[in-house]
């Protein structure tokens, strides 16, 4: 008698390695099934395509944009080709840095303290009369008191301690950081007492009400500070605007015109290495910061101890659409605004990638191979997401690469962006159609017919971002669509921060969302879970 | 009319309104672009300046008539499912089985749809000027502030509201042309939207102004929505009518070539 081992089938389960009933092995199946079908991996071609080939034609379409790029009428110009240029700040962000300065340079560490008994500001406006003539006015960030600046170059290095017209006491430093201080506006009643103090490249920002109790608003590294900086009074006030109206379909219209602003300082005081020789008083110097060619208006005038110091200007990050329909700086949501087809073919190729197994019957065969129906609708969400990435990815990099040669070639002018900045518009505009993908797939379980399956995808998506970015809905509407609708998720393609320190309406239009990007991807990530739920539970209740 | 065409009409009549899912898409297109024009009308504010037409720039019949928008690709679906429909099934073997005269079914579809289309359009616009009507006074463009209330007894509403029932059935036209000429629902309706939506982009991110006005001239939905416009007519880049003749063109071209498609092509 021979003892025999019973039979076992190769393809029988095993235990110990489950290779042909794992969800690696179904997620080949469906991999398998995505790429051998022609027209699928043409759609795949065509939505990468799409995607470059627009943001192409935006970018060559234009005219060589030969004009001067007025931002905010002060801080920047700019002419056509190699002559344009925009300030920039030292983490290379385009600034405005004209302000008037009472200053003087000193050397090692201290502290200046002073006192801030009066801010106004007077403005141009439609109503002013005359084209210089200027009314009081209030311009909510008109700023003034105390920086310490590396030089008196425009972009150079600097923090600031500062009260506003509107926004209470600010501690501001190196053009796009901004802290809240004491609250409130500023007068003879309720002045506020502002100081500065600098150890090594470290300097700290205090406030205080009555000159006695002080409160730290912000300490901020300045990496490279010379020993001898510029130390002094600064007074600025950025162009005035004013909301004219808003058109149906055109956006808003705005009046905007220079401003001014007056600020009165006493008991100002160095200490510590600052401490000028006893006996001889400081010799303060006052002066334009800005470009030689728009001097501004500014002066200063000093009468026993105290200061009366006017200046105009801003000292701020610009940000982009800054100069309205008028500003030629292409951006890179220029670029990628092939994105929403490149969105729909994804829709197609997503919606067919299921509907189409129902409308052969393939679908029956698919659950006769893998009974387990919720790992094969993952597995076929992990192969839409995956293409959806490379879509994505594919088609926004080559477009803002090819978008940035044309450009250059051109001789336009590109908004500047850090390759970090652009790096993560890239690879969200990867993850926004790999979410994307995942969601019209879902909605293909969940409805089951290809053509309505991309109806509602590209309903519930991209006619929301159309309504709200192309302002075909009052702006009110169009900011709950991007909020709300899965069209939140386009917040990823935001290039650029908005900066709550400068005064703009950051539109959607110019790449601005209402959402942040881990904001607006939640809600499309809420949209995909929940789109997903129901198709895995109507997957198990229905019949195939 | 050839004398197969009423037999025709009533068959593809049949098999239209004997599909549930036709009833529901017709309610669609009259729910979505009631409820979109109605919200979009309730969330109008004035600026802070006040409501004369200075200083809103608003366009009552445009805003009251806002849901067109979204109507549009419930009405886009409907017709590329019409004829989309009969390619994913394979029924349109059927259809050309039972009538050979292939130009004459693809007519009597196209009619049928049309038809569909205008009754659903008429709904969704007549309650859209309803809504606009009830709603817009209260946002401040009322009498008092120089505006009219949207009704049909004014010309531009009425050419407004009459322009916005043909822009629908050309969309519905125009969906229906390229659907029988990619012969497939999903890549049909990808195409019409897409189609749709390009123009206005492109032409708003193009810098040249000069290029984004022709973009806007050719654009089938751009242009043909310039039937809507009642104030500030003079900056458009084409009259109102002209426009809405943008779009005709349009279904005109995807009509000729689907039923070049239709004709030549094994189904």
């Amino acid at each position: 008698m021979t003892a025999t081992a019973p039979y076992r089938s190769p393809a029988s389960p095993d235990p110990a390695s489950p290779s042909r009933d794992g969800f690696a092995q179904t997620v080949r199946a469906e991999w398998t099934k995505f790429r051998t079908v022609r027209g699928w991996v043409i759609g795949t071609l065509i939505g990468v395509l799409a995607m470059a080939g627009l943001g192409l034609l935006a970018s060559a379409g234009g005219q060589s944009s030969c004009q001067a790029v007025g931002a905010q009428g002060q801080g920047s110009s700019g002419s056509c080709g190699g002559g344009i240029s925009f300030i920039l700040g030292p983490n290379g962000e385009p600034v405005n840095d004209s302000f008037y300065f009472v200053h003087q340079p000193l050397a090692g560490d201290g502290g200046v303290t002073v006192r801030v008994t009066s801010l106004t500001e007077r403005v141009q406006t439609p109503n002013s009369g005359g084209s210089n003539a200027t009314v009081p006015g209030v311009v909510a960030w008109a700023k003034a008191g105390l920086i310490i600046k590396a030089n008196l170059t425009q972009g150079s290095a600097y923090a600031a301690i500062v009260v506003t017209a509107g926004h209470g006491v600010r501690m501001q430093w190196n053009y796009t950081g901004d802290t809240a201080g004491l609250a409130g506006t500023v007068s003879t009643a309720t002045p506020r007492w502002l100081r500065l103090t600098r150890s090594g490249d470290v300097i700290t920002g205090y406030d205080s009400a009555d000159g006695t109790h002080w409160t730290q608003v912000a300490a901020v590294t300045l990496a490279g500070l010379p020993s001898a900086a510029q130390v002094g009074l600064v007074t600025a006030s950025p162009d005035y605007t004013e909301h004219v109206g808003e058109g149906f379909g055109g956006g808003t219209s705005n009046f905007s015109g220079p401003s001014q602003d007056t600020a009165v300082f006493d008991r100002l005081a160095t200490s510590g290495g600052w401490t000028p020789a006893p006996g001889s008083r400081a010799p303060w110097a006052g002066g334009y910061v800005g470009p030689p060619e728009m001097p501004g208006i500014g002066g200063y005038h000093q009468s026993g101890g105290q200061f009366t110091v006017t200046g105009q200007g801003d000292i701020a990050p610009i940000p982009s659409g800054h100069g309205g329909e008028a500003d030629p700086a292409v951006t890179v949501s220029d670029y990628l605004v092939g994105t929403f087809a490149g969105l729909i073919a994804l829709t197609v190729l997503a919606a067919l990638f299921v509907t189409a197994e129902y409308r052969r019957g393939l679908i029956r065969l698919t659950f006769a191979a893998t009974p387990a129906r919720g790992r094969v609708l993952a597995a076929k969400a992990v192969v839409v997401a995956v293409v959806g990435f490379a879509v994505g990815l594919a088609g926004a990099a080559a477009a803002v690469l090819a978008g940035e040669a044309i450009t250059r070639a051109r001789g336009s002018y590109a908004f500047p962006i850090s390759g970090m900045a652009e790096a993560r518009v890239i690879i969200g505009t990867g993850v926004l159609a790999a979410f994307f993908a995942v969601l019209a797939m879902a909605i293909g379980v969940i409805v089951r017919r290809g053509a309505a399956t991309v109806a509602v995808a590209v309903l519930v998506i991209v006619v929301p971002y159309f309504l709200a970015v192309f302002a075909a809905v009052p702006l009110n509407a169009g900011d709950w669509l991007l909020r709300i609708m899965p069209a939140a998720g386009f917040a990823l393609q935001q290039p650029y921060p908005a900066y709550g320190q400068v005064s703009m309406f950051y539109a959607p239009f110019s790449g601005y969302f209402p959402l942040t990007a881990w904001g607006g991807l939640a809600v499309l990530a809420a949209w995909t879970a929940a789109a997903l739920a129901l198709a895995a539970y109507l997957l198990r209740r229905r019949d195939a | 009319m050839s004398p197969v065409m009423i037999p025709a009409l009533h068959a593809e009549w049949t098999k239209f309104r004997t599909l549930a899912g036709t009833w529901w898409l017709l309610l669609a297109v009259a729910a979505l672009t009631v409820a979109v024009s109605a919200a979009t009308a309730a969330d109008f504010h004035c600026p802070p300046g006040g409501c004369t037409p200075q200083l809103t720039g608003a366009d009552p019949a445009r805003l009251g008539l806002a849901g067109v928008y979204l109507g549009q690709v419930v009405i886009a679906l409907l017709a590329v499912l019409a004829i989309g429909g009969e390619y994913g099934t394979g029924m349109i073997r059927l259809t050309l089985t039972a009538l050979p005269r292939r130009l004459t079914a693809f007519t009597a579809k196209a009619l049928v749809t049309a038809a569909a289309a205008l009754a659903a359009a008429v709904l969704a616009v007549g309650g859209s000027m309803l809504a606009g009507w009830l709603i817009l006074p209260g946002q401040g463009l009322s009498a008092a502030n120089g505006y009219l209330p949207l009704s049909l007894r004014y010309g531009s509403d009425l050419r407004a509201a009459c322009g916005s029932v043909f822009y629908l059935t050309l969309i519905a036209l125009l969906a229906y042309g390229v659907t029988a000429a990619v012969r497939d629902a999903a890549a049909g309706i990808g195409l019409v939207l897409g189609t749709l939506l390009l123009f206005p982009i492109m032409s708003a991110v193009i810098p040249d102004h000069v290029l984004a006005r022709h973009l806007e001239q050719i654009a089938p939905m751009t242009a043909g929505l310039y039937v809507q416009a009642t104030v500030g007519l003079d900056a458009l880049p084409l009259t109102p009518w002209q426009g809405l003749g943008v779009t005709a063109l349009w279904a005109a071209g995807a009509l000729i070539l689907g039923a070049a498609v239709f004709r030549l092509r094994d189904a």
